[in-house]
């Protein structure tokens, strides 16, 4: 198969347009479902925009938008169950809170008190992994677990177009691959690391493509197109669950923010690039559609903004609360029963803050 | 002449004269092109030198060290920038079993010159895989060469010096001095591998620091100055090779020794240093050499790292328990 034939046996599945208009030949989305969607759509742009906030105020430490990649975030957990798992990273906050993770926890990595904020078995997440693509091959292992088990679990592994290079990435979808792993790789391809375009990392006609190498399925979707993300990674997952084994899912969406708050994303991007793609915007195509189906109107439209209000008003109020960090924590968790030389160590320190007070 | 410029600007400079003086002297890694790197360490030079000489790579670690070893190979200087200290360990394997071993495993016919500049340690309140002291991994390496500048002019000194060097030099930058202004004496400075600095002189007992524990060293020796405390220091520059020499002097003069670093002390460069100056001044010393390190743990979070970084608290509660016989 010739470079070209590969690019065009991958076509990027869509459902609604830019305007919210269904797309030639799509199947009608589910009124319904859709709106559940839009309405934690409408949560994670809220959380997006307070973390930006709580940065501003120098609550936060760091934070790493999902803006414009909202769609992505939503979808890739709705398409689990309750028993399956899902592997972030740094970027995926909404996602992790669209799983019923408290956004305060989540949060609280980046506010600085602990490496994870959140008690990853309780909700079925994987801490958020920095050290691009390594979570992936965890995601394998926790799915080949499941396999062995003989528990139905399936893996929901995300990363970004960069991480895609690196070693991991390829060990983890050819383990998966060989192992028929019940995982589903979820990359959300936004178009830059850090400074670094897409064109720097692969010149492979996809990302999705790649799959191809490692015979497992490979499919491209339109990233903020909510009801194709939903109904390509639900297929994905029901494939994994039922045996089927791993599928590589590409999202063709965008970084609409800087990498963080720290980065200046104009150093090596046009304007009028982040403006085109904030015209794909994934919320104001799905509300489009349901307005004119008559199944959103301002009402509910207010009830959505409210209640997500009432969620950011908790951040705000649980991140503005200071614990004081406790000390004894930085030696109580290295090994399971902490060495004689940390028992040391932590009266050591203890000795120092008697001495303080007296 | 001298000029007032930072850290970064420093070793952007030092990457400017060397790619200026020698062709054959690349720049690569992530986002060290255009954007100039995360710490604008590299700014300008895609610009300035063009595209072949400082670039970006697709994201990966081990490729890019790797490939940096291969155009040693084959007659060029590669200069690669890892992102964090943390992010350098997906190159272990290239690091540890190809670039350190060659020059052995040819006998000398395959050296590899070429550098990997490594943002590395703590104090900047970053998260988790920002912040590791990560020198003792490749200290334990035989075959690598390992600087860690404390001060501009060496960021500068040093950097010239491992670019020109026959071996792989990892060259460890201590990032929470990147945005320090001081002031620089480019032509002064000593750009020899090898050679430690007695920054300060003293008399009662000597403190041996590297990299990013060499100002706290000296804020220390400042401090027991007023307590009447006549504390020299001594900074390594260069962890290997190491300079026996200049630290066993000052050791043998001084008769007491605290070593600080910012690493967790088990197996660590700080425990190699005791165990060097123990070994070869003895009969010297008036108390045991000490060690002021990072507790033995993970990086801690943002919150709490102050609790582990070496501080001149702790610097000077472990000069006091070197055994004197008279309080100052
Ligand atoms: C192994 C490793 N190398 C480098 C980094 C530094 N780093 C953090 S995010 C990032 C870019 C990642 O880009 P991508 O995978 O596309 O994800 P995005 O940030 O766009 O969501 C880099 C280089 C890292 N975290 N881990
Ligand atoms: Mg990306």
């Amino acid at each position: 198969m010739s470079v070209d034939e590969l690019g065009a046996a991958v076509a990027t599945v869509r459902i609604l347009d830019e305007a919210g208009d269904l797309v030639d030949g799509a199947d009608r989305p589910d009124s319904d479902a859709l709106l559940a969607g839009y309405r934690q759509l409408v949560h994670g742009r809220r959380l997006n925009e307070q973390a930006g906030a709580l940065v501003r105020q120098g609550r936060l430490a760091v934070y790493p938008s999902s803006r414009g990649q909202e769609a992505c975030q939503v979808a890739c957990v709705t398409a689990l169950s309750e028993g399956d798992w899902l592997f972030p990273t740094y970027r995926d906050a909404v996602a992790i809170a669209t799983r019923g993770v408290d956004p305060v926890e989540v949060l609280s990595m980046l506010k600085g008190d602990w490496h994870c904020g959140y008690d990853p078995a309780q909700h079925r997440v994987a801490p958020q992994a920095t050290p691009l693509a390594t979570q992936l091959l965890h995601a394998v292992g926790v799915a080949h677990a499941a396999r062995l088990k003989g528990e139905d679990t399936v893996v929901m592994a995300l990363c970004g177009d960069g991480a895609t290079s690196e070693g991991d990435f390829h060990e983890a979808c050819n383990f998966a691959a060989v192992f028929a792993s019940p995982v589903v790789f979820f990359v959300q391809n936004n178009k830059y690391a850090i400074s670094v375009p897409l064109a720097r990392q692969s010149v492979a006609p996809s990302l999705a493509s790649k799959a191809v190498g490692y015979g497992m399925p490979g499919v491209r979707v339109d990233g903020n197109d909510l009801g194709a993300l939903s109904t390509v990674l639900g297929e994905a997952v029901e494939q994994a669950r039922r045996g089927g084994g791993p599928t590589l899912v590409e999202a063709d969406t965008y970084r609409v923010e800087a990498h963080t708050n720290a980065d200046d994303a104009t150093r090596y991007r046009t304007t009028d690039e982040v403006d085109e793609w904030a015209g794909r915007d994934p919320l104001t195509r799905v509300s489009a559609y349901l307005r004119g189906v008559g199944a959103l109107d301002d009402d509910i439209e207010a009830e959505f903004a409210a209640d997500a209000d009432r969620m950011a008003a908790r951040v705000r109020e649980g991140l503005g609360v200071d614990v004081a960090p406790d000390p004894d924590e930085l030696f109580a968790h290295v090994y399971a029963t902490p060495t004689q030389q940390l028992v040391q160590q932590r009266a050591a320190l203890q000795g120092e803050f008697d001495v303080e007070e007296a | 002449m001298t000029a007032k410029m930072t850290m970064a600007q420093a070793i952007n400079s030092a990457l400017r004269d060397a790619m200026t003086a020698d062709e054959s002297v690349v720049v690569f890694g992530e986002d060290v092109g255009p954007l100039g790197g995360v710490f604008r360490v590299t700014e300008g030079l895609t610009r300035d030198f063009g595209e072949d000489r400082c670039f970006d790579t697709p994201l990966a670690e081990s490729g890019i060290v790797g490939m940096a070893a291969g155009m040693a190979m084959n007659g060029m200087r590669p200069v690669v920038e890892m992102q964090f200290d943390a992010f350098a360990y997906p190159a272990f394997e290239q690091i540890v079993s190809h670039v350190a071993k060659f020059g052995n495993r040819t006998r000398g016919t395959l050296r590899l010159p070429m550098v990997i500049r490594i943002p590395y340690a703590g104090g900047i309140g970053g998260v988790e895989h920002h912040c590791d002291s990560s020198e003792a991994y490749y200290a334990h390496t035989a075959g690598l060469t390992v600087v860690a500048p404390a001060d501009n002019t060496d960021a500068y000194a040093l950097l010239r010096a491992a670019i020109e060097w026959p071996d792989p030099v990892v060259y460890l930058e201590p990032k929470r001095h990147y945005f320090s202004n001081e002031e620089v004496d480019l032509a002064a400075a000593d750009s020899t591998i090898g050679r430690a600095a007695v920054v300060r002189k003293g008399r009662d007992a000597t403190l041996i620091a590297y990299g990013p524990s060499v100002p706290v060293a000296l804020a220390a020796a400042e401090e027991a100055a007023t307590e009447g405390r006549d504390l020299g220091v001594v900074d390594l520059r260069s962890i290997v090779p190491f300079d026996d020499d200049t630290v066993c002097e000052q050791v043998k003069h001084t008769g007491r020794a605290v070593v600080v670093a910012e690493a967790p002390g088990f197996a660590s460069v700080a425990s190699e240093i005791a165990a060097r100056v123990t070994e070869r001044c003895f009969h010297y010393l008036e108390a045991p050499v000490r060690r002021v390190t990072g507790f033995d743990i993970p990086y801690p979070a943002p919150k709490l790292e102050h609790f582990h970084l070496p501080d001149t608290a702790r610097i000077l509660d472990a000069v006091d328990e070197l055994q004197w016989e008279e309080q100052p």
